[in-house]
């Protein structure tokens, strides 16, 4: 067997395994998006209205607006935290040992389902919840703040929480990666912490950073379940309006929308890996 | 099937958690007065049948499964979803399902896709008792009907086969009736502290913030209507069959009102509904009749509130797959008679709804029970639910009185459109705004 049939041959059980459950429900949700629905079913046509109602319509553009919202946010937040935290982790904290155990105990809260862990805010921070309890009987505030629950900052506060670990991991990955010489030599060669950080750190983490972002973008613009509970239902994500249309059997309608929201999420990616060429750097 | 019953378990957890149901046996054995007479010809090979009935949380609770085991034999097993999955499974399923628990609207909606068959009432034992509203509409003989799909309107097909609904009891049913209710907005008086007597007060500034409506379009616009015709807005040719023009004009009102910050919450689902009540986060709302019933046995003060322009109302039945045939076909009637028999209509009637047949309840049930829950009197003693949770104190009246005047006071039933579809993308709409 030539060494080319063999590479062939180990490449098949993936290209099955992936093209039998990644390309072609992606190819029928592609094909249905362009068949007709009516109440109780949906059948075999080539319409375009399911898409021209999605690209035409005020709904998908708010949406999709509010959806960029909340993703640039819990972006930008993650990003942050999770470089600080990775770079406490990797530098600051000397012995292997220890930083195992601080980077397990940044694991814990996942040890719970992440429904479990969205819901726990309600409680804490409504109207006679914990954080307003606690503000008003230390006189911070005289009425309970209501934006606290069911608003847009309650939907970015637990996205921040569920997905500021998926940044976390892959930078701090990076980060250990480096070779601590080249700290030294930027040392030597007079550069400040500072320096080192902007000149050395960042570039040589970028590869994290980026897959840390694919995730948590990824993860934003897919979600229906959170935006619905901390929103109280009250603000529309795309993935929620593809649950809606899904509980309304309105399954081409959905399949063009999530069309649309596949086409968007990949071009965003392919727009973040312009800045990195993660094969290389990997 | 094990997909079927782990679905089961945790829905019926949750909502016995919910209503706080460790004593289950208590219901059982209150109903164990056995019902006799059932024909026992068959009881052995009928012990094999298994049938899968779905539906809403409402009635699929597993202590009918149980009860439905020593009476008839046969094994029920229930499976537990939300409106919008039980018509999604009616319409795309046919073969998840031997019995399907479902309502009205929902029935209007997916008759056509041809997955259900219809009943032939001569084999129900106790068709002639079922109350009127769900064979000529009238609950007395001069009862305007309500807007919306009313139940009798979809209730009955030409012949076995029928695809259309006809106008006039021809003998074949779309579902056998199983339990409605009339539904209003739920109050905590505690908090609003004066009295509430109309559906405008949902859009009332003076709720600025804690306010809530149910996010399920095809209720929840009919909530919006009652508003909205309450405050003068929009008068509607029929509620339940509305026009672009009307659905644009409601949705206008409710979407100004959500941008001014009316809402606290939109809700989904039976323990949203609850648990918004009960934080106090939200002070009038939607709401169904158990969810108040929920709120109150925590202790905390909650109205199912009568409102004078009247209640939005909705009925389930039970509906036969067409795939059901032979032995199982029978077990099924078998289990619908037994259903109409009283048993199970005692049970959901003390919870607050009403059964298809009342009269066969009442044998299942105290009369102070009866009087409290049906003929809207003072309660004598505590009234208590089917697991044994003490609802009401003695003196306690029913919100809105006996069933006559409850179930009289129908403005409109849930429906669904012929602009279902207009309908659902202005709902997006509003929820995006």
């Amino acid at each position: 067997m030539t060494a080319q049939r063999l590479s062939w041959l180990l490449v098949l059980p993936l290209t099955l395994v992936l093209a039998l459950f990644l390309v072609l429900p992606l190819l029928t949700i592609v094909v249905v998006s362009f068949w007709d629905y009516n109440e109780w079913s949906f059948f075999p046509a080539f319409i375009l209205g399911n898409y021209e109602y999605v690209l035409t319509s005020n709904v998908t553009w708010a949406t999709y607006l509010k959806t960029l919202k909340f993703t640039l946010l819990t972006w930008g937040f993650c990003t942050v935290i999770g470089f600080t935290v990775a770079y406490f982790l990797a530098f600051h904290v000397r012995s292997l040992t220890w930083q195992i155990a601080l980077f397990m105990l940044c694991t814990i809260p996942f040890w719970t389902s992440n429904i479990i862990r969205m819901i726990s805010w309600i409680p804490f921070l409504g109207r006679n919840g914990i954080a307003n309890s606690m503000l008003l009987d230390m006189g911070v505030i005289d009425a309970p703040l209501e934006w606290l629950l069911f608003s847009d900052f309650a939907v970015v506060l637990a996205f921040i929480h569920l997905y500021a670990l998926f940044m976390v991991v892959p930078i701090f990955n990076t980060m250990m990666r480096i070779d601590k010489s080249l700290i030294e030599a930027a040392r030597d060669g007079g550069a400040s912490g500072f320096q080192v950080l902007t000149n050395v750190i960042l570039p040589l983490t970028k590869p994290g950073v980026m897959i840390g972002s694919i995730f948590v973008v990824t993860l934003v613009m897919g979600d229906f379940i959170t935006v619905r509970f901390m929103s109280g239902g009250q603000s529309a994500s795309v993935g929620r309006i593809i649950s809606n249309e899904i509980a309304l059997l309105q399954y081409p309608a959905a399949a063009a929308n999530a069309v649309v929201l596949l086409a968007a999420v990949i071009l965003m990616i392919a727009i973040m890996l312009r800045f990195v060429d993660i094969r290389k750097e990997l | 099937m094990s997909r079927t019953s782990k679905e089961k378990t945790n829905r019926g957890l949750s909502r016995r958690s919910v209503l706080k149901g460790g004593a289950a046996a208590t219901g059982a054995a209150l109903g164990s007065g056995a019902i006799a007479g059932f024909p026992t010809i068959w009881a052995q090979n009928i012990k094999n049948v298994t049938l899968r009935q779905f539906g809403t949380g409402v009635s699929n609770l597993n202590e009918v499964a149980e009860k439905v085991k020593k009476d008839l034999g046969f094994t029920l097993e229930m499976t537990a979803l939300d409106s919008d999955a039980v018509t999604q499974r009616a319409a795309t399923q046919p073969k998840s399902f031997d019995i399907a628990d479902i309502e009205y609207w929902i029935c209007k909606k997916v008759w056509g896709a041809g997955n259900l068959q219809a009943m032939d009432t001569s084999k129900i034992k106790n068709y002639d008792k079922i109350v009127g509203i769900f064979r000529d509409g009238k609950l007395t003989p001069d009862s305007v009907i309500a807007q919306g799909t009313a139940p009798h309107t979809v209730g009955f097909v030409e012949g076995p086969g029928g695809k259309e609904f006809v106008d006039n009891e021809s003998g074949w049913m779309t579902l056998i009736p199983t339990i409605y209710n009339a539904d209003t907005l739920g109050i905590r008086p505690d908090l609003i502290g004066r009295p509430i007597s109309s559906w405008t007060e949902l859009l009332n500034p003076e709720f600025k913030g804690k306010a809530s409506i149910l996010d399920i379009s095809s209720i929840g616009i009919m909530d919006a209507a009652m508003v909205c015709e309450a405050m003068g807005e929009i008068k509607y040719g029929d509620k339940g069959n509305m026009t672009k023009e009307e659905i644009d004009k409601t949705m206008a009102i409710f979407t100004e009102a959500k941008k001014n910050g009316q809402f606290r919450a939109f809700w989904k689902s039976f323990d949203e509904s609850v648990n918004l009540m009960a934080s106090g986060e939200v002070v009038i709302q939607s709401m169904w009749s158990p969810a108040i019933t929920a709120v109150r046995s925590k202790g905390i003060p909650c109205v199912y509130q009568p409102l004078k322009e009247g209640y939005r109302s909705w009925g389930g039945g039970i509906g036969l797959s067409a795939n059901l045939s032979g032995l199982e076909l029978d077990a099924a009637y078998e289990y619908i008679n037994w259903y109409l028999d009283g048993w199970v209509g005692g049970f959901l009637m003390r919870q607050g709804y009403y059964s298809a047949v009342p009269e066969t309840s009442k044998k299942f049930m105290s009369d102070d029970e009866w009087g409290f829950w049906f003929e809207g009197k003072e309660a004598k003693g505590d009234i208590t639910d089917p697991f044994g949770k003490v609802l009401e104190k003695a003196g306690a009246v029913r919100d809105g009185g006996s069933f006559e005047e409850r179930m009289g006071a129908v403005a409109c039933w849930n429906a669904v459109m012929d602009e279902n579809k207009y309908m659902v993308r202005k709902w997006n709409e509003f929820i995006a705004a």
